[in-house]
């Protein structure tokens, strides 16, 4: 008997957003990344067409990372604490699509750096490297108000992605990214209504839907993967049954969501029984980002970049049809 | 669910006028506003305003098509209007309507799968109105197979159980609801089911509450599509928030904005 595979019908497809501005359209890009298009779920290619690969962006911090395990800074040499060197070893070495730019210096609780340092690390990264910026505040909303807008100036018409929007502090960041021909990431804590909620207030603003990339805050795998995992399957299946306000290309945030998990972050001594932890660190960051775009993330910031090359890997295969 | 707006209908002074006048800025802009009310489709009845309804049709049609793609749901019982305004309307339009009567189907049928058109299918035949849900549904079943006969998927035929204002049977709203229970069972995939939503409250008081209310119970049974004014605000609120309810749209605290945000 013949099995005949069951091939569902969606009536749209999620939206597509590029990023980077190349010469011709304005900015410095020599390279742009279009996330989103897929008119089916993740890599059923016998089902619809998708017609974008997902992309690699990886994580640069404004500032030398505290506590970061040696199997995890060792591959980056003396980079870390410049983020114009970091950014240029993740794009020329570990071959990173975009970079994604933490201005982690400005929280309070850090250094607690001003909107000039800011403007002036994304113009050094923006001179540094030619991918796409990703551009991600601090998480302290008062002092994101203050840095985000002139970090967003700095990179006028380079149509970065900001983030993040949240519902209870979106109204600046959107400015910026309306003034300056951005991007706009919407964070909601792993809740649909939220995230649904959260882009019905950034459009009331005036930007467009296929202006917004949306984003769950997760945790690693075996933290919270499962549910993450199926907000983001119904974020993906609303989209395909035509709800706008959930058609955006998603984003995930892996490297230091995987690196917080104690089996990646354990060192060798508290870990034995995982193996050594310069190998089941990166796998356990790639393993985190693959469950997230079989979820239907477009987009995985990621840190180490032996996971880069992982998760570059079997997107190779997920794509291969 | 699958809003077809109602106004474009000579039964209405408005329309009537702009047909006699060929004003056509009045029912483009009764276009716009239902389409902007929730409208996926527009119906177009030329209705008593005209000595030559072939032609008013074409003009309607031409007139919509001015300012949308939207499709279009033609309304009348004449053949030559029906053939008329389905090829000016194009793909993707909606007879409306044919019986269960044989006659009927052996034309609209062919004309349906011509012009891959679907089709509203009233649940009268030689008899007339079935009494109750059991008729209808067997009505509804005699037009589902002769639209597959005619390689048209049950899906593109919408059952209308044939509602009459409650003022003169207060029975008929529950056979009805019954009709739209039945018809998912009838076949895969099943039919689709409709109403002509205005009826129910022909002749009555409190004509918008009884819309309204009737709206939400029918899309409790499963309702697919309705023909209704997409401009009234409150039937579309209360219909908005029946499929939320419903599990139909996700949840969100401004769901009234998302959803017509989702459907312009």
């Amino acid at each position: 008997m013949s099995f005949e595979v069951p091939v569902e019908k969606w009536s749209t497809a999620v939206s597509t957003i590029t990023l980077g501005a190349t010469a011709d359209n304005g900015g410095t890009r020599t390279s742009t990344v279009t996330l989103g298009g897929a008119a089916t779920l993740p890599f059923l290619h016998f089902e619809g067409q998708i017609p974008n690969r997902p992309v690699v962006a990886m994580e640069v911090l404004d500032t030398q990372p505290k506590e970061w395990p040696e199997a995890l800074a060792k591959p980056f040499g003396n980079v870390l604490g410049d983020p114009a060197a970091w950014a240029q070893k993740c794009v020329e070495e570990f071959g990173a699509e975009a970079i994604c730019l933490r201005l982690t210096s400005a929280h309070p609780d850090n250094e607690d750096t001003g909107p000039d340092h800011a403007a002036e690390v994304v113009k050094k990264v923006l001179g540094a490297v030619g991918v796409p910026l990703i551009i991600w505040g601090c998480g302290d909303d008062a002092k994101d108000n203050e840095v985000i807008p002139r970090a967003s100036e700095a990179a006028a018409g380079e149509n970065c992605a900001l983030g993040t929007a949240r519902e209870d502090n979106y109204k600046t960041i959107t400015a910026a990214c309306l003034a300056d021909g951005h991007k706009l990431i919407t964070e909601a804590p792993i809740d649909i209504n939220i995230a649904k909620q959260v882009n019905i207030l950034v459009s009331d603003m005036g930007l467009s839907t296929d202006r917004i990339i949306m984003y769950q805050a997760t945790g690693g795998l075996g933290y919270g993967m499962e549910y993450a995992y199926s907000i983001m399957e119904r974020a993906r299946l609303a989209a395909l049954g035509g709800d706008k306000m959930l058609s955006m290309p998603m984003l995930a945030v892996v490297g230091s969501e995987a690196w917080r998990a104690k089996e990646a972050k354990a060192p060798d001594a508290e870990g034995a029984q995982w193996g050594p932890q310069a190998k089941r660190g990166p796998i356990w960051e790639a393993v985190t980002a693959n469950c997230f775009l079989h979820g239907g993330v477009d987009t995985v910031i990621m840190w180490h970049p032996e996971a880069v090359q992982l998760v570059k890997q079997a997107i190779d295969k997920l794509m291969q049809h | 669910m699958y809003v077809i707006g109602e106004r474009i209908n000579g039964m209405f002074k408005d329309v009537r006028q702009a047909i006699q006048a060929q004003d056509k800025g009045i029912i483009q802009d009764l276009a716009k506003k239902q389409l902007a009310g929730g409208a996926h489709c527009l119906d177009v009845n030329v209705g008593p305003a005209s000595d030559d309804p072939v032609s008013t049709v074409q003009w309607l049609v031409e007139t919509i098509r001015e300012v949308t793609d939207a499709p279009l749901a033609i309304d009348t019982t004449k053949h030559d209007v029906m053939a008329t305004g389905i090829k000016a309307a194009g793909k993707g339009s909606v007879i409306n309507s044919t019986t269960g009567q044989q006659e009927k189907l052996d034309v609209l049928l062919p004309l349906a799968a011509e012009n891959d058109a679907s089709l509203i299918a009233l649940t009268i035949d030689e008899k007339g109105i079935p009494r109750d849900a059991n008729g209808r549904v067997e009505i509804a079943l005699r037009v589902v197979a002769g639209a597959m006969e005619h390689g048209i998927s049950p899906d593109r035929i919408y059952v209308d159980g044939v509602i009459i204002p409650v003022s003169a049977d207060q029975m008929t709203p529950t056979h009805v609801l019954n009709t739209i229970s039945q018809c998912k069972m009838l076949a895969d995939p099943p039919p689709k089911t409709i109403l002509g939503l205005s009826n129910v409250s022909q002749g009555a008081v409190y004509r918008e509450l009884i819309n309204r209310t009737y709206m939400v119970m029918a899309l409790a049974h499963g309702l697919d599509a309705a023909i209704l004014d997409p401009m009234d605000t409150e039937l579309m609120d209360a219909l908005i928030t029946a499929e939320l309810l419903l599990n139909r749209n996700v949840y969100c605290a401004d769901f009234l904005k998302a959803y017509r945000a989702s459907a312009a």
